[in-house]
């Protein structure tokens, strides 16, 4: 078995653990062997593909392994990674594996909880190491279906309603890429000959210009709604805000990447000229994301959704970045997930913790934390920080990466947009230092706050690992952003050699 | 007749035998152990079933009135496990007391309509298609009214006894039209006399509208979810599992073989009346609480994906809707499987009723949750596949609208079918249904459900064996 197979089998291990296992109380214990197992394997894989790299492979996907599936429609199971892939799989691992930690407490059908979601951590994982899009479909739907379960059952406010509307707005995105996927495979050998489902196969031709102005909109939009692209983001507020901690730490940190990704490696790899046609609609849109989502956290009271409208304002980044489609813009929007990634997952994992010590999330009726929890406050003002872009935490090099890449464009309009856009790091530092001062500063003035415990052992191992991956990112970004950087020749080569600026 | 006539015949005459032996069998045995014909009748259609899979030659028979041929046999083959999956699911229902004296009856019927829809999919001359047609039709009608003592089942039996005479009624008279024009019943001799005149368009839509009540196609719908509501539930699996699928079956053999040249006339009926059976079906399923009702039209907005198939007219169409058809059965008879075990412990068929049925029957919940899933078209269960591929066959030969309409229904799909999911999982009830412990037989038919819903998809060995019988136009 190949490597890249292990992060599917092992969650599925890990499931069939769960249900032999008869205590529930084993059910954490196996879970955490299981996602820990997960975690050392992406430091395998990250440890493997840089000493390839180095070696010499300048192959653009590695550790390839195709098996053909459907044979009469061409349709195999293909998986490889290349950089951005592999950054992104390091995420999900740390993001799952704290999340494990973060949901320690969870008493309700606990064996449920576990198992749903690994299942989701498993559809996540397969995603991103597929390169065959009906795999690589099939693994999406995968990890969008036990979202419904886990806020239906585990979530809190209106519950129902918030999973329905996640699950039916994320599975109605799903229908446009299903259509858009089978546009671009009938679409694949437009001088005739075998058509293929293979990412890197269809990348060699170039589609038709008329299939691409119907099915590029089609999948750029469908993976958008996942990476709350405006107006399709209204599932994220209260998707977010309904989830138990560690889904919402797993959804805002990675599934959202999800959308970034696919819209990047199917929607612009796959058809540049249709990207490069209409972008311009799509930055519009993009930019009222990241700067609507800003003022939408400045206004909300509730801890996860000023959040959750935070996180709307940073994907949007992500995908606005892609839009520029050179090869800064692009780096910096990879990081951005990254970073987004890691420091969304903190908040949630803490908001989480702080809303099973004060039973409310509503910031006015809080206060003063920094005295009775120091732990978790100094905590969330490093996530704060980063959030808003301080230097020496992750944010900022996806940022400064982003702007000075989206105004290298040539065009005065995406100029004009990047200023806009650029506008949010300054309304986000006004949200995030209003809920410090609001939340952690000032005298406790709530007597039942007077007497908190501060975090338990688990808790700060979920957290340290997020805070120690943030700083390191901030601190030494040149690592990740080469090995991005040399993933992304193939396709901004591929792009400039199409569209010359 | 010769040996080798009774080999192509033999599944036929297999379940003529079989029908024949549970008669006897009735008459031998005493009223007290009525209930030994249901175990004797499931033991015969399973070794029917085994004996289809066994390899024939393929031929013509009586001069061309009776074709066979790999992908034929495999459609009855389809049919038979389908219909042995109902038959292991009914023996609980049949040894109640009230239905016991009516056990032999019962299989006999449905028997009789399995080798009415077996000469109908082999049918090379429409008499004898619609002497199938009506073979599997009439035995049904009086299965729906099975309870008799009850309204609505009488009433059941009665409605689908007069709609699908009506139907059977408009689908000659578009034969006779049919015949006007090229003198002939034969499906060969048919086929290059089709020109596409006015008047054989007529007979096409005449035909196609019969044929669509037995589908249950929007408009000629309105029929079904009285009848599904009515009858037994188990009779309501087989209406809308088998009967539909022989319908399927025949409608897709007789489009490519007898009316290939009016290809542009067919798909834009079937491009309008798809798009109407998935959205009427899937709206009106939204508002159902009785889950007979629901599977209703459920099943009804099914038959409009089933649809997009046709629309290839090519080897892949074909396959997909057989293949659909095959992951339906297993998918859809899950469902009813539920729903007939619990009807049958409790009584209890409302969507109230099943709040909270995760906490006391765990692993119902999960069958049920299996099935919807593969209905609803969610990987990794069978139906995301099956769902995949239809689109694919439509998407083929560039119908991308009616693709979309037709994923947006799925979203709409989803909707009802989580809530179903909604109330097994989340909700809580105060009067939950109990825990109870389904007996053999049930356990036996949805072991067998959940092993298609979840193999079919992944063993692509199914849906290539399909295709390579499959043909085109």
């Amino acid at each position: 078995m190949d490597i890249l197979t292990l992060f599917v089998v092992i969650p599925v291990l890990t499931i069939t653990g769960i249900i032999l296992v008869k205590d529930t109380r084993q059910v954490k214990l196996v879970s955490a062997v299981g996602m820990g197992l997960q975690l050392i394997m992406a430091g395998v894989l990250l440890f493997l593909y840089i000493s390839a790299r180095h070696a010499g492979d300048t192959a653009e996907m590695m550790f390839v392994k195709d098996v053909v599936w459907f044979s009469s429609l061409n349709i195999h199971y293909t998986v490889g990674v290349d950089g951005i892939s592999v950054a992104m799989i390091c995420l999900t691992a740390l993001v799952v594996f704290a999340g494990i930690f973060a949901s320690w407490e969870v008493e309700f059908l606990r064996k449920e909880f576990f198992i749903s979601l690994i299942l989701l951590s498993a559809g996540v994982f397969g995603f991103f190491i597929s390169i065959d899009l009906f795999t690589m479909f099939l693994f999406y739907e995968l990890a969008v279906i036990p979202m419904y379960i886990l806020i239906g059952i585990w979530g809190s406010g209106p519950k129902e309603y918030a999973a329905m509307k996640l699950t039916l707005m994320l599975m109605g995105a799903s229908a446009l890429i299903l259509v858009g996927i089978l546009g671009i495979y009938f679409n694949s050998a437009p001088g005739g000959g075998q058509l293929t489902f293979n990412i890197l196969e269809i990348s060699k031709v170039t589609i038709p210009m008329s299939a691409q102005r119907m099915f590029f909109p089609l999948t750029f939009v469908g993976f958008g709604v996942l990476g709350a692209l405006f107006p399709f983001h209204t599932w994220s507020p209260d998707g977010h805000s309904s989830a138990p901690t560690a889904v919402s730490m797993l959804h805002a940190g990675v599934l959202m990447k999800l959308g970034g990704y696919g819209a990047f490696r199917v929607a612009i790899f796959l058809m540049p000229e249709a990207a490069k046609e209409l972008s311009w609609i799509f930055i519009i849109l993009t930019s009222i994301s990241v700067v609507y989502g800003a003022f939408g956290a400045i206004v909300q009271k509730d801890l996860k959704y000023i959040n959750a409208y935070s996180s709307v304002s940073h994907c949007g980044l992500v995908l606005f970045a892609i839009l520029m489609m050179n090869q800064t813009a692009m780096t910096g929007a990879i990081i951005q997930m990254i970073s987004h990634g890691l420091m969304t997952a903190l908040f949630f994992a803490l908001i989480g913790m702080i809303y099973g010590r004060t039973h409310t999330r509503m910031i006015n009726e809080m206060g003063g934390l920094m005295k009775v929890i120091p732990f978790l406050s100094v905590c969330y003002v490093i996530a704060g920080l980063a959030s808003l872009g301080l230097p020496g935490f992750s944010g900022f090099v996806a940022e400064m990466t982003i702007f000075v890449g989206a105004f290298q464009h040539p065009e005065m309009f995406y100029r004009i947009v990047t200023i806009v856009a650029a506008s949010s790091i300054v309304i986000t530092a006004v949200y995030i230092l209003r809920v410090i001062a609001i939340l952690l500063l000032g005298p406790v003035n709530n007597e039942h706050h007077e007497h908190l415990t501060d975090a338990k052992w688990f808790e700060k191992v979920s957290v340290i690992t997020l805070i120690c991956f943030i700083a390191l990112i901030g601190l030494a970004p040149f690592g990740l952003s080469s090995m991005i950087g040399s993933s992304l020749q193939p396709i901004v080569t591929k792009i400039l050699a199409l569209n010359p600026f | 007749m010769s040996l080798g006539t009774f080999l192509e015949l033999r599944q036929e005459l297999l379940l003529i035998a079989a029908a024949l032996l549970v008669l006897i069998a009735e008459i031998f045995s005493d009223t007290d152990k009525k209930r030994n014909t249901s175990r004797l009748s499931v033991i015969l259609l399973g070794i029917v079933t085994i004996a289809g899979f066994f390899p024939v030659p393929s031929g013509e028979l009586f001069g061309g009135m009776y074709i066979t041929s790999g992908v034929r046999v495999l459609m009855k083959n389809i049919l038979n496990i389908g219909a042995l999956l109902v038959f292991i699911q009914s023996v609980t229902w049949v040894k109640k007391e009230e239905h016991n004296d009516k056990a032999s009856e019962y299989f006999l019927l449905l028997i009789s309509t399995l080798v009415g829809m077996d000469f109908m999919i082999s049918a090379g001359h429409f008499i004898m298609f619609y002497i199938g047609l009506e073979l599997a039709t009439i035995p049904v009608a009086a299965l729906a009214a099975f309870d008799r003592y009850t309204n609505k089942s009488a009433e059941a039996g009665i409605k689908l006894i007069l709609s699908s005479s009506l139907s059977s009624a408009i689908l000659l008279y578009g034969l006779s039209m049919i015949y006007g024009t090229t003198g002939s019943l034969y499906f060969s001799a048919i086929a290059p006399l089709v020109s596409g005149s006015n008047i054989q368009i007529l007979g096409f839509i005449f035909f196609f509208s019969g044929m669509a009540f037995k589908i249950s196609i929007v408009p000629f719908h309105l029929w079904t979810a009285d009848v599904y509501e009515g009858a037994p539930v188990s009779i309501t699996s087989y209406l809308s599992v088998i009967s539909k699928g022989a319908a399927v079956f025949t409608l897709i053999i007789i489009l490519f073989t007898v009316f290939p040249v009016i290809i542009g006339t067919w798909q834009k009926t079937i491009y309008i009346t798809s798009i109407l059976t998935m959205t009427i079906g899937n709206l009106f399923a939204i508002r159902q609480q009785n889950l007979k009702r629901f599977l209703a039209f459920s099943s009804i907005s099914q038959a409009g994906y089933i649809l997009l198939g046709f629309m290839g007219g090519n080897q892949l169409g074909m396959a997909t809707v057989i293949y659909y058809v095959l992951i339906y059965i297993f998918s859809n008879l899950g469902a009813f499987g539920v729903v007939t075990a619990i009807s049958n412990a409790t009584g209890k068929e409302n969507m109230d009723d099943y709040n909270g049925l995760y906490h006391t029957n765990p692993k119902l919940s999960l069958v049920m949750m299996l099935s919807l899933f593969s209905l609803a078209g969610i990987p990794p269960v069978a139906g995301f596949f099956g769902k995949f591929f239809l689109f694919a066959a439509a998407a083929q030969q560039g119908f991308y609208l009616l693709v979309i309409i037709a994923v947006l229904n799925t979203i709409i799909a989803l909707y009802y079918y989580l809530l179903v999911m909604k109330a097994m999982f989340i909700n809580k009830s105060e009067t939950p249904i109990e825990y109870f412990k389904s007996d053999f037989s049930t356990r036996i038919a949805l072991g067998i459900c959940v092993a298609g819903v979840v193999v079919t998809g992944f063993a692509s060995v199914i849906f290539e064996m399909i295709r390579d019988l499959s043909f085109g136009i």
